[in-house]
């Protein structure tokens, strides 16, 4: 029956001759056309704006390394790795708890999260801020005693460190929900090849489970950074110094908003594209051993074929 | 139902050496469905102790028992010197905390039907990885050691490869290296060449017969007749929860006594 079918669609019949012929490659038009249609848009755009009498270039140049921007993106910077930081570790202690057997300890990180996700980050930060209207001191030391030291909160809680504070527990919340999928998603066979071995519960965690969940947690994690980039822009309630408050200060003054909000632009594109490098080089970097051949090479492969993805 | 009489036949080999597993009434119930009924079972120094049965029949749970994986629920079970999961002090069992138990686990090694090896860890890493955190072996030690089993069990040159990069065969290797690095007094052995495929079970049955050649105790669960015929000392028949038969393999296999036994092997021979 098939056999039947097969020659009845065949226009010819081929047969193995021995010989090389010349291959014509299909011509993909529909995606020429989709290219041009695109590009013309994009011409056009960039066109508009750079010819628009509305935007002044000239102060988008003069702008973009000015002293007051520069620092915003380094306080920018600064305040967005240490957040995470912060946020990453905690969330390690928070997945692990979240996961733990023991009700209380679990019960608390659902208590976290649920907190810390559900409430806005703005108010987070004013919190952390005012921290002194409810703690006026804060002091370490033995109780009962008069050993310790002692700040005043006000002298602590900078507008930086209340930045940091505030979005670094602020992704620790989201960060441990990531991490508890990682976690989950290593394999039950893993931990118990770790236990026979001999080893504790807490050395199965650091030397076979986390390490391979971080092939899972990097690229989430990637997301969380590139987004807390943009998010330290919320900081200018608590007198943060960063970028995107900077740059306000400076058109409130002169009125020039879109130009200093293209500068702004520039930069946290300029710094995402950064990120977006590290990301890559950090998921090559722990992909390679536990990945399977084939995803491996498709994963070295999809830039080179981003290229000759056009077709000939 | 379970009218099998459970019968006290001691292992033909009456050896002099101490029992390093041994089982007497060994319960088991996962959510109130009790698996194991009241398992019996020795198994002596240097011994090949083969388990053989049908699914479901508690083969994996019995020996995930043994190293403490499963905690059991009734009977008693002394493995190595020590109540499994318990320290036995002033006429009470004390419960082992994880370092313990850990330390009871470092003396007895396993290997698991899906290999389980570290995915992110090369072969020799795998190998080295337990002396090194558990055992604290310097690295120069352990590499050394490394070298060596991974020669012993034929994969020198895989050293450096990570596990998706070998065959079934070859990681089931690496896997019973891992285990041996350990230096321990009993291997368990949980169907090991059940997840491979056909051509590639005598390299690792091999590896095995060399082990059992060398003294190794070894508790083999398996499905490989001809393996528990040619290395067992004794073969364990496990049906529905319970010891049915035990025996040397000439005796079991060859001429079984119980109905259930031969119907099994008739199935699987
Ligand atoms: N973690 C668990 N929770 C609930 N039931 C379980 C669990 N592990 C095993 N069981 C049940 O216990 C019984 C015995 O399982 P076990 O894995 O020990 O059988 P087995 O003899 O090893 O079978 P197989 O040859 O298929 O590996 C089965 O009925 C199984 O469903
Ligand atoms: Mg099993």
């Amino acid at each position: 029956m098939i056999a039947v079918i097969v020659l009845d669609v065949g226009e010819t019949t081929a047969e193995a001759d021995g010989r090389e012929y010349p291959v014509v490659h299909l011509k993909h038009w529909g995606r020429w056309f989709v290219a041009a249609l695109f590009l013309a848009i994009f011409c056009w755009l960039a066109y508009v704006y750079a010819t628009s009498p509305n935007i002044s270039w000239g102060q988008v140049g003069h702008y973009l390394f000015f002293p007051a921007i520069l620092s915003g993106v380094k306080v920018t910077i600064e305040l967005s790795l240490e957040a995470t930081v912060i946020g990453l570790v905690l969330g390690v202690v928070l997945a692990v708890m979240r996961i733990s057997r023991n009700p209380v300890t679990a019960g608390l990180a659902a208590l976290y999260i649920w907190f810390f996700r559900g409430t806005p980050v703005l108010v987070q930060l004013i919190f952390w801020y005012n921290l002194a209207l409810v703690f006026p001191t804060l002091s370490l030391g033995i109780p009962g005693t008069s050993a310790g030291l002692s700040w005043q909160t006000n002298s602590v809680m900078t507008g930086f460190n209340a930045a940091m504070l505030g979005l670094g527990l602020n992704l620790a919340a989201y960060a441990a929900e990531t991490v508890r999928a990682g976690i989950q998603a290593v394999g039950a066979g893993q931990s118990e090849a770790a236990l026979a071995l001999g080893m504790t519960p807490s050395q199965r965690m650091r030397v076979i489970v986390l390490p391979q969940a971080l092939r899972i947690i990097i690229p989430p994690i990637g997301n969380e950074f590139i987004s807390m980039l943009k998010t330290t822009s919320l900081v200018y309630v608590v007198a943060g110094t960063d970028l995107m408050t900077n740059a306000s200060h400076i058109y409130l003054t002169n009125g020039e908003v879109i130009e200093l909000l293209i500068v702004a632009s520039l930069w946290y594109l300029a710094m995402t594209a950064v990120a977006t490098v590290l990301q890559t080089i950090l998921e090559r970097r722990f992909g390679e051993a536990t990945q399977p051949r084939s995803s491996r090479l498709k994963l070295k492969s999809s830039l080179s074929s981003a290229s000759s993805l056009m077709g000939r | 139902m379970r009218a099998v009489s459970r019968r006290r036949v001691e292992p033909a080999l009456e050896s002099s050496a101490d029992p390093i597993v041994m089982a007497r009434g060994v319960r088991k119930s996962f959510d109130r469905a009790e698996v194991l009924h009241g398992i019996d079972f020795t198994v002596r120094s240097g011994e090949v102790s083969c388990i053989i049965g049908a699914s479901g029949s508690g083969k994996s749970t019995f020996l995930r028992c043994i190293n403490g994986l499963e905690r059991i629920d009734g009977g008693e079970l002394v493995v190595a010197g020590s109540h499994v999961g318990y320290t036995l002090r002033e006429g009470r069992l004390h419960e082992w905390n994880p370092r313990e138990m850990a330390r009871f686990r470092q003396r007895i090694g396993m290997v698991f039907q899906q290999f389980n090896l570290f995915g992110h860890m090369t072969a020799a890493e795998n190998v080295s990885c337990a002396a090194v955190k558990v055992r604290r072996m310097s690295k120069a030690a352990a590499a050394a050691r490394t070298a060596k089993l991974l020669d012993e069990v034929g994969l020198s040159s895989h050293a450096g490869k990570y596990p998706h990069q070998l065959s079934g065969g070859q990681q089931q290797r690496v896997a019973i290296a891992r285990a041996l690095a350990m230096d321990p007094e009993l291997l368990l052995f949980d169907e090991p060449t059940s997840a491979l495929d056909p051509e590639l079970v005598d390299e690792v049955l091999s590896v095995m017969k060399s082990l059992a050649a060398t003294g190794m105790t070894m508790v083999v669960v398996t499905h490989e007749i001809g393996f528990a015929r040619e290395v067992a000392d004794t073969v364990v028949y496990l049906d529905d929860g319970l010891v049915v038969e035990w025996g040397p393999p000439q005796q079991l296999i060859t001429n079984p006594t119980h109905a259930r036994t031969q119907a099994f092997l008739s199935k699987v021979l």
